[in-house]
Parts: C-alpha cells; sequence; structure tokens
C-alpha cells in the first residue's frame, strides 16, 4: 500500500493550478485536456496550440520524473495500468477499451474532465461544473466499490 | 491567425509544462494511485489515500485567484476575449456525461490529462485506452453539433 503523500500532492496541485492560471490569462482558454484532446482532429481550427500544450505536457512529465525520481511513478517505479477485477472474468484490453471508451464519449458529451469541470470550472464557480464533479466522483467511487477493482 | 502567434504558442507551452509537471509531482500519473482515493471502501481500515484531495484543492484555488483577477481586465494577454463557457444551464447531456465518464474513471483511475502525461512512460495498454478515448471523444462529437448551436442560442437569451 502506497503512502499518503500531502506535500507532493500539494506542491503538484499548485502546478495544476498555476499551468491552468497561466493559460487563462495569457491565452483566455480553459486548460481542459479532454476539450483539448478531443478537438485534436478537424474541424478544428485551433490545433497547433492544443498539439503545443499536449507535446509540452508529456515532455514536462518525463523531465521531472527524470529530475526528481524518487517521487515515485514514472521515475524510480514503473508506470502500470490497472487491471480488471478477477470475478469479472474480463480481458483487460477489453476492460481498458470500455473504459477509453466510456472516458472520451462521456467527456466530451458532459463537456469537461477533471481539468475543464474540476479545477478551472470550480474556480470560476460554475453551476454547470460543480454538478458535473459531484456526479463524477460519485459514480466513480460507486464504480470502484462495486467492480471491486483496488 | 492570433492563435499563430509565438507568444499565445508559447504560453501554450508554458501550461503544457506546467501541467505535465504537476501530474508527476502529485502522483496523478499513477492510475493506482487514483484508485486508492477513489476507494471508499478503504477508509475504516484506514487504507485509504487523501492525495487527490490535497491535488485539486489548491489547484482550484490558484485558479481561482487567477480568474479573479481576470476579472479586472477586458481581455488576455494575448488574445481579444476570455473564451469562457456561455452555455450555462444543467442538462441530461452534462449529467449523463458525467455518469460515464465517471464510469469510465472509476473502472482505470484514468482521466484525460494523466492519459495523455502517461504517455511519458508508456505502460502496457496506454494506446489502447488513448485510442479508444479518442474514439469515444469522436463519437461524442457525432451527436453534439446541431443541438449544441441551439442550446447556446438559447443561453444567449
Amino acid at each position: 500500500m502506497e503512502a499518503f503523500s500531502p506535500l507532493t500532492a500539494t506542491l503538484g496541485g499548485i502546478l495544476i493550478g498555476l499551468a491552468s492560471a497561466v493559460l487563462w490569462l495569457g491565452n483566455g482558454r480553459i486548460a481542459g485536456i479532454s476539450g483539448i484532446f478531443g478537438q485534436l482532429l478537424p474541424p478544428a481550427q485551433t490545433v497547433v496550440w492544443r498539439l503545443v500544450f499536449l507535446v509540452a505536457l508529456v515532455g514536462a512529465t518525463a523531465l521531472t520524473a527524470l529530475a526528481f525520481p524518487q517521487i515515485g511513478v514514472g521515475g524510480a517505479e514503473s508506470a502500470q495500468l490497472a487491471t480488471p477485477p478477477a470475478a469479472w472474468s474480463l480481458p483487460t484490453p477489453v476492460w481498458l477499451i470500455i473504459a477509453g471508451l466510456l472516458t472520451g464519449f462521456g467527456t466530451k458529451i458532459g463537456n469537461g474532465c477533471t481539468s475543464g469541470h474540476g479545477v478551472c470550472g470550480l474556480a470560476r464557480l460554475s453551476m454547470r461544473s460543480l454538478v458535473a464533479v459531484l456526479v463524477f466522483f460519485t459514480v466513480a467511487i460507486l464504480t470502484v466499490t462495486v467492480t471491486g477493482i483496488v | 491567425m492570433a492563435t499563430l502567434r509565438l507568444p499565445y504558442l508559447m504560453t501554450a507551452a508554458v501550461s503544457g509544462a506546467l501541467f505535465g509537471a504537476g501530474l508527476y509531482v502529485s502522483q496523478m500519473v499513477d492510475p493506482l494511485k487514483v484508485l486508492r482515493f477513489l476507494d471508499f471502501t478503504a477508509i475504516p481500515s484506514g487504507g485509504w489515500d487523501p492525495s487527490l484531495a490535497f491535488v485539486i484543492v489548491p489547484a482550484i484555488f490558484v485558479m481561482f485567484v487567477a480568474v479573479r483577477f481576470g476579472r479586472r481586465r477586458s481581455a488576455p494577454l494575448f488574445d481579444t476575449e476570455f473564451h469562457e463557457p456561455e452555455y450555462n444551464k444543467i442538462d441530461n447531456r452534462l449529467v449523463g456525461g458525467a455518469v460515464l465518464f465517471g464510469i469510465g474513471w472509476g473502472m482505470s483511475g484514468i482521466c484525460p490529462g494523466p492519459a495523455i502525461s502517461l504517455i511519458a512512460f508508456q505502460p502496457d495498454g496506454l494506446w489502447l485506452f488513448l485510442a479508444a478515448m479518442l474514439a469515444g471523444s469522436l463519437a461524442g462529437g457525432l451527436i453534439l453539433p446541431s443541438g449544441h448551436r441551439r442550446r447556446l442560442a438559447d443561453a444567449r437569451r
């Protein structure tokens, strides 16, 4: 069991907050990853900045992991995805495809994810985001309980 | 086009880089750690990991201050307007989308930000997840356009 890590969590949270603040005050854009990712393909006209943002995101993840490997997964520990609970007897690829489809579809029609609704929306005091956040956190917690995936 | 100017793209790069660093430092890049937050059944035994709350609260606070600051300005530095979502009705699509996303998130511990940042580490199965996420997003887009425009028109009334 990995330990609770309040210090790195808070520091990381501040960095994510700054990321959102920079994009908002600089370009007037919401740093919602599902939106930035979901509009990478045409007909979106603003593909370039979205691509730049995502490439920088991946690059910085890799670089911070190299610089501070002791923090954990991705650094000293290798990253791995969750495997489906044995009781469900589903192959891992099938489980991941279902989860990915639901994540992509749900964030598209619901206009946001943990970053767009969770960070930016709540900071803007958006009622829509508050409802979305309460719903997806509750459903995710129930899903973990029902599937017994942890 | 304003969005192709260098300062605009540099801002996007700095923001993306801060975001990626934040995801690694906070360890939200680890789906298993996220799942340990979502597993409330572990609370009685003391095995629950509340870290995610310690990530999202300061992130919201920093952004809240930035939004407050932005309200006093008519435009961001490198564009002519703040692209604030105009539609503000709580509808079935919002709630339905959040339910479906909640199921996907609970199954995997991966939300879109970490999904992208995990490309840095390429765990087994990631590309499959990303391809499915993109397909899901495209499928969602197919049912959006006409209704979305109508809702925006409604919102402006």
